[in-house]
């Protein structure tokens, strides 16, 4: 049974009650809430997304964003994230309890799967072949990946790349999309049908709103993807869309500095990472303008593996 | 009450009974396993017994990845001890390392799976003043702490305050006894490091006698107030006890070595719970030697409804309504044999009125 299947109040009955079971990418997930953002939030992002009956099911994250026992509900109202008990974050204003639950998600994911080689990086596929995009903030990351993906490309994931360590393949996490401060009416002018949720403000990425995934990547959330490319975007005004080769072994080790669990893995880590870079082509790529970018990364994607 | 409360320990008890688990008993043991820092230790138990296959496939990677960060726990452990070798190589004072990283550096077998938190080394107490400068030019120094914890640890406690490493982030406890000045029963430190066994493989670090070690994890276990781990704590021991006890005078030699230590009462606890806990083949006859430092019935009644709640891990599956009164009354308990009454009570109030707990979350 899908999400957007559960009548609203039942939603909100499960949200309060024992918690809501659904599952993203390979995780499972119960979900407790009572506020009312994050049914809004789960009902129009999440409604493409598998959910089961909570009491009978095994899940890997039990998490929650209830408010603090406390009494600045009454002043300045907060809410925390909580997975299983435990709280590594410090309460937010209760206008971010959406954004906090997809932080929070990010966090279980990246200090517990380590199954995967985590890299922090988005991740979008074409022809079977998927392009890892890791970028410092404010590099416009987020931005051409939700581009990319309005435009053909699947979404694998759009902050954690996870390499299988068996396999070598990425496995999508295809969880909504996270866009920032002005990438909200850049991609609102790029694509005007999108759904794009209602934006929290002040939060400590500035303005955050997060869009719907492309139900199709949902459909498609537990086919893995082989890796084609490393690409590194930035953004700058009335730049031409450039891609410019760079080297696999400074490409190895910036991926290295950015996983999220690379000296976890040990020797392990080393060996899948290497395996990565060895059947993928590294590029710097710059771009102005959204549409001259996906023509690129489209040619790429026709071209197969460019020598 | 909720079922499967004591789901982990049974488990850990008689883990072929998990062929017969339900998803939702998976759910359970998972959470509870990773509450208590047992999950690496719960997946190499399975596999000791030959019970891997029953583990369905949703669950695995949970056990693989705690599996995983206990690997990489142990080599940093084994790594961070030769740093801190040679950190007070010039010294000539010997390095005693605890608990944890004990079982780490003599290959013991509660090294399998172990979880840390941080490093526990023990050292001779004139050394202290030269250690610390010593550890402080190599990068750790302490942190995180307002200035009443560190002047509390500096006059009262038998460590000095946690040091953490300035890129690393590692966290050691510098001992120079194991039990506080102040407390009840003073086990003499001389003793302790008189009978310190060099470790193989790493010149100059050594680790307690086998019998010292497991008084010393008992001692820690039952008199420290905060049981975030109790029950991996209890593991250690049985897992200690289990490969102690192929030697035939083991159970004497331990008895006599309490005495001498007066540490009798914190083994009589071990050797109650970790029988009652994790089923340990602990002779009656042992059990009854150690009974001698027995508190009285009404107490002894009474710890046993504060263990039995205390040392299950800190989940909200293994709690019912008389937990949280608990894990207060062995925090206060602790305190007590730590220190006299006169001590006790404005430091108790510190705590709750002036400085409440502000820790950072502790994973497991």
């Amino acid at each position: 049974m899908k999400l957007l299947q559960l009548p609203p109040a039942e939603l909100r009955r499960q949200l309060a009650g024992a918690g809501v079971w659904l599952r993203t990418g390979p995780f499972s997930l119960r979900v407790r809430s009572r506020i009312p953002a994050v049914a809004e939030g789960l009902t129009e992002l999440y409604g493409q997304f598998e959910v089961r009956n909570a009491h009978e099911a095994f899940a890997d994250f039990h998490v929650a964003v209830e408010p603090p026992a406390s009494l600045r509900r009454w002043v300045r109202p907060q809410v925390e994230f909580s997975f299983d008990g435990m709280k590594p974050f410090r309460p937010l204003p209760r206008d971010q309890a959406f954004p906090m639950l997809e932080w929070g998600l990010n966090w279980c994911v990246s200090t517990q799967a380590h199954q995967f080689l985590i890299i922090h990086a988005a991740v979008v596929e074409k022809n079977g072949r998927a392009a890892i995009l890791p970028a410092p903030p404010g590099s416009g990351k987020s931005t051409l990946t939700a581009g990319l993906v309005l435009s053909g490309w699947r979404l694998l994931s759009d902050e954690l790349a996870l390499i299988d360590r068996k396999t070598g393949l990425i496995q999508p996490l295809p969880r909504p999309v996270s866009l920032k401060n002005r990438s909200i009416d850049v991609i609102r002018a790029f694509a005007p049908d999108v759904y794009i949720n209602r934006a929290s403000h002040d939060t400590v990425k500035g303005t955050v709103a997060h869009m719907r995934p492309p139900r199709d990547s949902v459909r498609r959330q537990h086919e893995a993807a082989r890796p084609g490319w490393v690409i590194f975007p930035e953004w700058k005004s009335g730049a031409p869309p450039t891609l410019t080769p760079r080297s696999r072994a400074q490409t190895f080790m910036f991926l290295a500095q950015n996983a999220f669990n690379y000296s976890h893995l040990g020797e392990d880590g080393f060996r899948v990472g290497t395996a990565l870079i060895d059947q993928v082509d590294c590029f710097d790529f710059h771009y102005g303008e959204l549409p001259g970018a996906i023509a690129v990364f489209d040619a790429l994607a026709d071209a197969g593996r460019p020598a | 009450m909720l079922p499967g409360r004591d789901l982990l320990v049974r488990t850990l008890r008689t883990p072929e009974s998990i062929s017969a688990f339900s998803m939702g008993d998976w759910d359970i043991l998972v959470r509870q396993a990773r509450a208590a820092g047992l999950l690496a230790r719960l997946y190499h138990r399975f596999r000791e017994h030959g019970f891997a296959a029953a583990i369905p496939d949703a669950v695995r990677w949970h056990l693989e990845a705690a599996e995983t960060l206990a690997n990489k726990q142990a080599v940093a452990v084994r790594w961070e001890l030769r740093q801190i070798r040679a950190a007070l190589g010039g010294l000539g004072a010997p390095l005693v390392a605890l608990k944890g990283a004990a079982y780490v550096a003599a290959d013991l077998s509660p090294a399998v799976g172990r979880l840390f938190n941080d490093i526990d080394i023990l050292v001779p107490r004139a050394s202290l003043p030269k250690v610390e400068s010593a550890l402080m030019l190599a990068g750790w120094h302490a942190a995180g702490l307002t200035d009443y914890d560190k002047r509390y640890y500096r006059r009262w406690m038998h460590e000095i305050p946690p040091l953490q490493h300035i890129e690393r982030g590692t966290v050691i406890d510098v001992h120079h006894a194991i039990l506080p000045d102040t407390a009840r029963y003073h086990p003499d430190s001389a003793k302790l490091l008189d009978r310190a066994v060099a470790v193989a493989g790493m010149p100059g670090v050594y680790v307690l006698a086998p019998e010292d070690r497991i008084l010393h994890s008992a001692t820690h276990l039952f008199h420290d107030g905060e049981l975030p781990h109790g029950l991996r704590d209890l593991t250690d021991l049985d897992l200690l006890l289990r490969d102690a006890a192929a030697d035939a005078n083991f159970w004497p030699r331990l008895a006599a070595r309490a005495e001498e230590l007066e540490l009798g009462r914190p083994l009589f606890y071990a050797l109650r719970y970790v029988r009652r806990f994790l089923d340990t083949p602990v002779p009656d006859a042992a059990l009854a030697a150690a009974a001698a430092s027995a508190p009285g019935h009404a107490t002894l009644a009474l710890m046993d409804a504060v263990f039995s709640r205390v040392l299950a891990p800190d989940h909200p599956s293994c709690a019912d309504r008389l937990t949280r009164g608990a894990r207060l009354a062995a925090y206060v308990r602790a305190h007590w044999l730590r220190m006299p009454p006169h001590l006790l009570l404005p430091h108790l109030f510190h705590k709750a009125f002036l400085s409440p707990a502000q820790r950072p979350p502790k994973p497991a």
